[in-house]
C-alpha cells in the first residue's frame, strides 16, 4: 500500500530561514493521522508542500505515490482545507458549491448538497457572514465533495469555539466512516486529535519525534514510579523519555516493548497529551540525543 | 475554470457595461445635434456641448488606467491578501490554467470596455474631428482608433502583474497609475515619432503658423518657428535654416532686427498669423530674414495615421502579453 505522504530530507527555505529542514517521514494511507507539534515546527509548511502550494527547496515528497500537484488528476486526489478556512467572502454558500463543480471533474454534487442541508447552511447566505464553525464546515464540504483519496486539513479547528470544534470533528469522523478517505490533520492541541485520530506524528523542529498508531503508542508508554535506587538496571529495550528524580522517589516515563515485571514500580497509564508533551519536553532540553539512560543505570 | 473566473468578475463586468450604456445614452442623445451643427454652422462645433466634449475626452483618456486599477490590480492581489488562493490552487485546475484564464477573460473584457468607449466617443465626435482635422496630434491620437484597446490591455496586465508580484492591492493600484501614465508619455513623445522616419518639408517663412523671438537679459536673440497646420498630419518640429542648412546666428539677427536687440529688458516676442498685429519693426525684420532663410518642417503625414495606430497598438499589446507571461511564470515558480 502506498503511503499517504512520504518525504525524504524534505527542506523548505525562504532566503536563509528554514521553515522545514531535512524532514523524513512516512505517513500511511487509510488512517486518520494527527500531525502535532509546537508552533513553528513546520506543520503548515509540510502540509502546503503536500498539497503542492509550495515546492521543496531540497529533498523529495510524494503524496499517494505522486509529486504533489503534478497534474490536475493529482490535484483532484487531494482535498485541502487551509488554515483559517479561506472562502470567497462575497460569494454565497451556493456559489461555492457551484464553483466546486466547475473546477473539479470528480465533484459529487449530491454529497455537497446533502452535507450543506444536514449542516443547516443557507445556500443564499454570503460566505463572509458565516460563523467560524460554518466557514470551517463549508470549507470541509468543498474539500470532501471533490471525493479525494486524501484529505489534508491545516489546523481546521484552531479558531473554533468548543461546540463548533466538536461538531467539526464529528463531521470529519462521519466522512471518514462513510467514504474511507485518508485524513491528515494538524493541530497544536493533542486533545482535538485524540478524539478522531488513530495515528499520530509528532513533529518538532522539522524532526519526527514519534510516529505510530495511537493505540500502540499508549500501550507501549507508561509512567513508572518507585523508590530511588542507585545502580538500577532497566531492560535494554526500554527507552526513557522523561525522568523525575527526587531524594526518595524516581518517576520515569518509558517506552518499552517487554512488560513491566519489577514489583517495585507502580505502573500508570498515560494519556496521549502526557506522552506528546514528554517527547516535546525531552526535545527541548536534550536537543538531539537519542536513547539516553538513567543516571547510574548501566555503564 | 472560465465559469469561476466569470463568476468572480461578474459584478465588475456588469458595472462596466452599465457605465457604457449610460455613456451610450448620453452620446446617442446629443450626437444628432452635433451632426446638425456640422451641416449648418460647422464653425460653431467647438462651442457645442463644450463640457461634454471635455468630459468625453477625459473619460476616454483615463478609462484604461481606471480599468487597470480596478479590474487588474485586485485580480490576483485580492486572492493573495485574503488567502483564497490556497482554496483556488488546490482545486483540480492547475494554477497555470487558473492564471491564464483569469488574465485572458478579464483582460479581454477590459480591452473591450475601453475600446468600446473610445469607438462610441469617436462616432459622437466625428463632426468635430472632421472640422479640427487634428486626429494625429498627441492630444487626440490616443483617444481614437484602435490604440485604446491596446492601452487597456496594457494597463490591465500591468495592474494584474503588479498585484501578483506585490501580493497587495493598494501598491499594485499605485503602480498601475504611475506606470500607465509614464508609458503613455514615453511612447507619445519618445517612441511614436520614430515609428517611421518623419518627412521633411521646406517652406517659405510666410507659410509657418508663426515665428517667435526670445532674448535673455544680456544674451543673444534666438528665433523659433511654430510649424504650420497640416490637416490630420502630425507636425513634429520646425526650424529656420539658410540654403546651406545653418540657422541664423545671433549676430545676424541683431544686425537685421536692431529693434529686438536694442529693446529694453528680456522676454519673448511672438508673431503669429492670427495673433495681435506685431510692431512694424518686427515685420520688416522678418521680411529681411525671409529673403535668406526658409523653414524646414518635420512631420508625420496623415497617410501614416492608421499604420501608426497599428504599431502603437501592437507595442502595448506585446508588452501586455509579456507581462502576462511573467505572471504565469511568477505564479508557477515564485509563489511556491
Amino acid at each position: 500500500m502506498t503511503s499517504a505522504i512520504d518525504t525524504q530530507g524534505l527542506t523548505k527555505r525562504y532566503g536563509r530561514r528554514s521553515a522545514l529542514s531535512g524532514c523524513t517521514l512516512s505517513i500511511p494511507a487509510g488512517k486518520v493521522v494527527g500531525l502535532v507539534g509546537p508552533n513553528g515546527a513546520g506543520k503548515t509548511t509540510l502540509l502546503h508542500l503536500a498539497v503542492g502550494l509550495l515546492e521543496p527547496s531540497a529533498g523529495r515528497i510524494e503524496v499517494l505515490g505522486h509529486r504533489p500537484a503534478e497534474s490536475s488528476e493529482q490535484l483532484a486526489r487531494v482535498g485541502f482545507v487551509a488554515q483559517n478556512t479561506p472562502l470567497y467572502a462575497s460569494m454565497t454558500v451556493g456559489d461555492h458549491l457551484r464553483l466546486g463543480g466547475w473546477v473539479n471533474p470528480t465533484w459529487d454534487e449530491d454529497l455537497a448538497l446533502e452535507r450543506v442541508e444536514h449542516l443547516g447552511l443557507d445556500v443564499s447566505q454570503k460566505a463572509g457572514t458565516l460563523s467560524g464553525g460554518q466557514r470551517a464546515q463549508l470549507a470541509l464540504t468543498l474539500a470532501v465533495a471533490k471525493r479525494p483519496e486524501l484529505l489534508v486539513l491545516d489546523e481546521p479547528v484552531a479558531s473554533l469555539d468548543p461546540l463548533a470544534r466538536r461538531e467539526f470533528l464529528q463531521s470529519l469522523m462521519s466522512i471518514v466512516a462513510e467514504h474511507g478517505v485518508s485524513v491528515i490533520l494538524s493541530s497544536h492541541l493533542v486533545s482535538d486529535l485524540e478524539r478522531v485520530c488513530d495515528y499520530l506524528v509528532v513533529l518538532v523542529a522539522s524532526r519526527v519525534l514519534v510516529a505510530g498508531e495511537i493505540e500502540e503508542l499508549l500501550a507501549s508508554h507508561h509512567r513508572l514510579t518507585g523508590p530511588r535506587r542507585d545502580g538500577l538496571h532497566l531492560p535494554p529495550d526500554w527507552e526513557i523519555i522523561e525522568e523525575t528524580v527526587t531524594e526518595r522517589q524516581c518517576a520515569l516515563l518509558v517506552r518499552h516493548e517487554s512488560p513491566v515485571h519489577d514489583p517495585a514500580w507502580t505502573v500508570e497509564q498515560l494519556d496521549l497529551e502526557d506522552l506528546v508533551l514528554a517527547y516535546m519536553g525531552r526535545e527541548a532540553t536534550d536537543g538531539h540525543k537519542q536513547g539516553r539512560t538513567l543516571v547510574g543505570a548501566h555503564s | 475554470m472560465i465559469r469561476l473566473a466569470w463568476r468572480q468578475f461578474r459584478t465588475e463586468a456588469v458595472v462596466a457595461v452599465v457605465g457604457l450604456v449610460v455613456v451610450a445614452i448620453v452620446l446617442g442623445a446629443t450626437g444628432p445635434h452635433l451632426v446638425h451643427v456640422f451641416r449648418t454652422a460647422p464653425s460653431q462645433l467647438t462651442n457645442t456641448y463644450r463640457t461634454l466634449q471635455g468630459a468625453a475626452a477625459v473619460l476616454v483618456l483615463v478609462a484604461p488606467a481606471i480599468l487597470g486599477i480596478f479590474f487588474g490590480a485586485p485580480l490576483v492581489a485580492r486572492e493573495l491578501e485574503t488567502g483564497t488562493f490556497r482554496l483556488a490552487w488546490t482545486q483540480s485546475v492547475s494554477r497555470r490554467s487558473w492564471v491564464v484564464v483569469k488574465f485572458a477573460l478579464v483582460g479581454l473584457v477590459t480591452s473591450g470596455v475601453a475600446g468600446g468607449l473610445s469607438l462610441m466617443v469617436a462616432w459622437w465626435a466625428n463632426p468635430i474631428n472632421i472640422v479640427n482635422a487634428d486626429r494625429f496630434s498627441p492630444a487626440n491620437f490616443g483617444m481614437f482608433g484602435v490604440v485604446p484597446f491596446g492601452y487597456a490591455l496594457f494597463a490591465f496586465a500591468l495592474g494584474a502583474t503588479a498585484g501578483l508580484v506585490f501580493g497587495r492591492t493598494l501598491p499594485a493600484m499605485a503602480t498601475t497609475l504611475v506606470g500607465y501614465v509614464a508609458a503613455r508619455l514615453a511612447v507619445t513623445y519618445w517612441i511614436r515619432p520614430h515609428f517611421e522616419a518623419p518627412l521633411r518639408l521646406s517652406l517659405p517663412l510666410s507659410k509657418l503658423s508663426g515665428l517667435g523671438f526670445t532674448r535673455s537679459p544680456s544674451g543673444p536673440v534666438t528665433i523659433g518657428a511654430i510649424p504650420p497646420n497640416i490637416p490630420n498630419a502630425w507636425a513634429l518640429s520646425a526650424s529656420i535654416v539658410d540654403d546651406a542648412g545653418h540657422a541664423p546666428t545671433a549676430r545676424y539677427l541683431a544686425r537685421v532686427c536692431p529693434t529686438l536687440a536694442g529693446g529694453p529688458g528680456s522676454g519673448a516676442v511672438g508673431v503669429t498669423r492670427s495673433g495681435p498685429a506685431p510692431g512694424g519693426g518686427i515685420q520688416t525684420c522678418i521680411a529681411r530674414i525671409a529673403t535668406k532663410f526658409h523653414a524646414v518642417v518635420t512631420y508625420q503625414p496623415a497617410s501614416r495615421y492608421w499604420p501608426f495606430q497599428a504599431y502603437e497598438t501592437a507595442l502595448f499589446a506585446v508588452v501586455a502579453l509579456a507581462l502576462a507571461a511573467l505572471s504565469v511564470w511568477w505564479v508557477r515558480h515564485r509563489l511556491v
